[in-house]
């Protein structure tokens, strides 16, 4: 099954609109200056409408059914935040307006910026990043700026444990620090001796997946960021997790010093194919004059004592890390989310997030082998891989869920899991279908053993059958070629 | 409650299989000094309450769609046909993730691919990416490339002082630590004083067309000089995509990378985000690019698809030696932006682009034949132009906000980012503001000069 090309759908001469007149004199246009040819497609409304109909088709969707792909707390994106969103005093102000029009959207960055403060356990917050690791290279220059605002210029080193999304060592590597890798120890933690060795005055600080990306909670927190302290280093959290400890713990009050949230996992906004995310940078006291310009403030004006929003950039600023304030159409969607639950429907979101990945775990372990088996959080990782199996691997396990209609888990991560599936099912699953997918698991665990090709040769019923990744990468093709001029 | 389907019976059974008598026990790693703490929220609201309260707060601000509005600058005002919400909408775009998994996602792959397809068709280029956060942080991302395909030895960046400024502060955030020289900001912007700069030490010269005053620069022959200086140096080309409806891209000039804000290409204003960088670049750099990369392959039967390729660039690889961090991008306003090109085509796009040429000259004659504002725009522009103004410009939009006979939203300040343009507003007209609108505007501009005559007070 697969749906043309929009260039191959295209019919010279047609199009998909028809702009308004022209109400105004002709000037003239700069010739020279004018493009002779322009190769878009040319396609009806109703074309175009049928062609992306068609594509949709093609995917698989949270919608759809369970989504548990771990790290991305693929949790139901509810639809009233859709409908806020799309409220035309929201979509329809221009980020350039004068402070005095757009009260109502300050408002509302400002609210949403004390919200996460009070979740985090933060002092400061900037709403600015636009996903997870633009908050990471926020959070990292800021801590950087820090050590050299202190006069701490030897200090050039970040340590990023090996169980780390590889966002956190890119982002440093961003940011001009080095990059030194720490290990995991037996039980998942950081292994405290190599932090130690590691422990110097070059050290500008640390970053922390907590849960780490195995879902284990680090039992060594509060001594890891001790050590880091003391050694006047900083500790970042890798708030992508940040699912398991909603009204749970605010890693601010257990010394965390800046974090980023990723609005499009924990706040429910939806993850858009690959985006638009948000990702906000919460800070602790002496970093709040680093965070990138603008934030929202509240202030009293004079004539008639109602609050007054405006933009205000913090006097030590790492400077702006994008356009404008940030993804405020995703930032709707979080503020209504926070308001639809309050303190105590957060707190339930962890519990159950933690509960639904729990029971899965039980409801596997044994068939499955869990690395590291103790009480997750939001999230577990086990192997994909059967001794009396050697031929199956993770990912026919993952094409093997395809068939039965869910979508596999994040598999080949963690790095330092051998054939990891990390699986998150999410607090949105019902037991039913957190029951469905351990079933399901459990038959492939049979499949391998006694079709093994079912599991190689699988997707079967999937729109396309496995892809050729090695072709795509050894003779990349990617843009349409006319035929006629290849 | 809200999103969590368990009932009490199946919690307790769950926690059951699970060996615990509690939901508590589940969170036993926690320190229990910091184990639940008591967060000040509101209270939880219906979603009846929840909306109400939006409504309210979407009332409470000017809607610049529903006032006229000149104001631009990096954002702008465009019709977005109604096709391109409806389909975005889509659940089975909006709800999924990065497609990791090709044969499930096969929807978002093939958009993505036409998307490049038609960024590389617009720009002139050769590779375009699955896109960046937006336009600012697609010009850092330019610096970089440019840096890196030097492995770190040419060290210098030229920007022209009229690429968007705020690109400008990007670029200063992002490389604060790659101790990099970044000249030219102090220059007189013209391009024969650019090119000069560039010297052995060179990565890139960055500018922008039309740039930040609406100006279409002269790109004729530049990357030639830039290459004759040092032929390592990258051009790279800022633009606005709408532009290139009408106007040579700069492709087909020779720059080594075209990007900016995608925003115009069917994005609402959103108080700014989220928008859209688009970005390309030649062939032979396509192995330095960052982001996302769709690839078109074959499955297994031999049926053509699509895949995310070319990944050993990307952090879940590479880690600290990738082209750059980014991860989740911007999936759906590439699709937004993939369905506003094919909606209007290639008629369609000329056509909107060549309304917003007309209707902003016409605002711009229309303007210089009052006594007391000038148009200093002298070179060929899109739809963006600069008017020396007889008082501050944050005087003149209050005025004309407040103090005419209904709310115009005007231009932008230009003395907040060049100082030594006090009294300098850039006027943004797009195909949305009618002849009424315009001419609206230019009695509220002659209202201003009266008022200014006779020392009313519009307070
Ligand atoms: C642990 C972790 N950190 C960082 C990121 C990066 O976040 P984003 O994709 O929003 O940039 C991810 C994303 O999957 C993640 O799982």
């Amino acid at each position: 099954m697969s749906e043309q090309l929009i260039y191959e759908l295209s019919v010279p001469g047609r199009s998909g609109t028809r702009p308004p007149k022209l109400d105004v004199p002709l000037t003239a246009l700069p010739t020279e200056l004018l493009r002779d040819k322009l190769p878009l497609p040319e396609v009806s409304e109703i074309d175009l409408v049928r062609h992306y109909l068609r594509l949709s088709q093609l995917n698989y969707s949270l919608d759809h059914g369970m989504y548990p792909l771990g790290s991305c707390t693929m949790k139901y994106n509810p639809k009233v935040n859709e409908a806020a969103a799309s409220l035309p005093g929201f979509t329809g102000l221009h980020p350039r307006q004068d402070e005095a029009t757009v009260q109502g959207a300050l408002y509302i960055m400002y609210q949403l910026q004390e919200q996460l403060k009070e979740i985090g356990g933060f002092a400061g917050m900037t709403l600015q990043p636009a996903a997870g690791a633009h908050g990471e290279l926020t959070g990292v220059l800021i801590m950087r700026k820090y050590q050299l605002d202190r006069g701490e210029m030897q200090r050039d080193t970040i340590l990023v444990p090996d169980s780390a999304h590889g966002t956190n060592p890119a982002s440093t590597h961003m940011s001009g620090l080095r990059v030194v890798e720490i290990p995991s120890d037996e039980r998942g933690n950081v292994d405290l001796a190599a932090l130690k060795s590691q422990l110097s005055d070059r050290v500008v600080g640390l970053m922390l997946t907590n849960p780490n990306t195995l879902g284990l909670f680090d039992e060594n927190l509060l001594e890891i960021i001790e050590l880091v302290h003391e050694c006047g280093g900083l500790v970042y959290g890798d708030g992508a997790n940040m699912n398991a400890l909603l009204g749970i713990m605010r890693p601010g009050d257990a010394g965390i010093d800046v974090m980023h949230f990723n609005l499009h996992k924990t706040f429910s906004t939806p993850h858009g194919g690959g985006g638009p995310g948000s990702g906000p940078v919460g800070v602790a006291e002496q970093l709040v004059e680093f965070l990138p310009g603008p934030v929202v403030r509240q202030a009293i004006s004079v004539e008639d004592e109602f609050p007054y929003y405006t933009l205000h950039t913090p006097t030590q600023s790492i400077g702006p890390v994008k356009s404008f304030w940030g993804h405020f159409g995703v930032i709707v969607r979080a503020y209504t989310y926070i308001r639809m639950l309050g303190a105590e429907g957060l707190r339930r979101t962890a519990e159950h997030a933690v509960l639904n990945a729990n029971y899965l775990l039980r409801r596997i372990e044994g068939v499955y082998h869990v690395p590291y088996n103790r009480l997750c959080q939001h999230e577990f990782v086990v192997e994909g891989h059967f001794e009396d199996a050697p031929e199956v691997h993770a990912l026919d396990i993952a094409k093997r869920l395809i068939d039965y209609g869910v979508h596999p888990p994040t598999n080949y991560f963690p790095l330092i899991v051998h054939e990891a599936l990390m699986i998150e099912p999410t607090e949105t699953e019902s037991k039913q279908s957190v029951d469905h997918y351990a079933e399901l698991l459990l038959k492939i665990a049979v499949e391998a053993r006694e079709t093994p090709e079912l599991l190689q040769e699988a997707p079967h019923n999937a729109p396309v059958r496995r892809m050729d990744e090695i072709r795509a990468a050894r003779q990349p093709i990617l843009r349409y070629v006319p035929v006629d001029s290849r | 409650m809200v999103y969590v389907p368990h009932t009490e019976a199946e919690r307790r059974e769950m926690l059951a299989v699970i060996g615990v008598e509690s939901m508590e026990e589940l969170f036993q790693d926690i320190p229990a000094a910091h184990r639940y703490p008591q967060l000040e929220l509101p209270e939880p609201l219906s979603e009846m309450e929840v909306m109400q309260e939006l409504q309210e707060l979407s009332a409470a601000s000017l809607n610049a769609n529903e006032a006229p509005t000149f104001l631009g600058a990096g954002a702008y005002r465009h019709w977005v046909p109604s096709v391109v919400n409806h389909i975005i909408g889509r659940s089975e775009f909006a709800t999924a993730y990065t497609p990791y998994q090709p044969e499930i996602s096969q929807g978002t792959l093939q958009a993505i691919f036409e998307y490049q397809s038609l960024i590389c068709d617009l720009t002139g280029m050769e590779v375009a990416n699955a896109s960046h956060y937006d336009g600012a942080t697609a010009a850092a991302e330019a610096v970089i490339q440019a840096v890196s395909a030097s492995r770190m030895k040419r060290k210098k960046i030229i920007v022209s002082p009229y690429v968007n400024p705020q690109y400008r502060q990007v670029i200063h955030t992002y490389t604060q630590g790659m101790g990099l020289e970044i000249a030219g900001e102090a220059t007189s912007g013209a391009l024969a004083e650019l090119v000069q700069l560039v010297d052995k030490q060179t990565a890139c010269l960055i500018v922008q067309s039309p740039n930040f005053l609406g100006e279409l620069e002269s790109l004729e022959g530049l990357a030639a000089e830039v290459h004759a200086r040092n032929k390592k140096t990258l051009l790279a080309v800022a633009t606005n995509p709408l532009s290139l409806g009408l106007f040579t891209p700069p492709g087909a000039y020779g720059a080594d990378i075209v990007m900016g804000e995608g925003q115009p290409l069917g994005l609402g204003l959103n108080f700014g985000g989220p928008y859209l960088g688009f970005y390309a670049t030649r062939e032979k750099y396509k192995r330095n690019l960052a982001g996302r990369l769709v690839g078109q392959t074959v499955d297994k039967e031999g049926q053509r698809g699509y895949v995310l390729t070319l990944s050993t660039r990307e952090q879940h690889i590479r880690r600290e030696r990738a082209t750059s961090n980014i991860c989740t991008n911007q999936g759906l306003m590439a699709l937004a932006a993939a369905i506003y090109l094919s909606t209007l085509g290639k008629q369609g796009l000329r056509q909107v682009a060549e309304l917003n040429y007309q209707k902003a000259h016409y605002a711009a004659q229309q303007i210089d034949a009052l006594e007391a504002f000038s148009v200093l725009t002298t070179k060929p522009f899109f739809n963006e132009f600069v008017v020396q103004c007889p008082a501050p410009a944050a005087e003149i939009n209050e005025f004309l906000l407040n103090g005419w006979m209904f709310d115009i939203i005007g231009g932008y300040d230009l003395s907040k980012d060049y100082p030594d343009r006090q009294n300098q507003m850039l006027l943004a007209v797009t195909e949305m503001n009618t002849r009424t609108e315009i001419d609206d505007l230019v009695h509220a501009l002659a209202g201003f000069e009266a008022h200014r005559i006779l020392g009313g007070d519009h307070e």
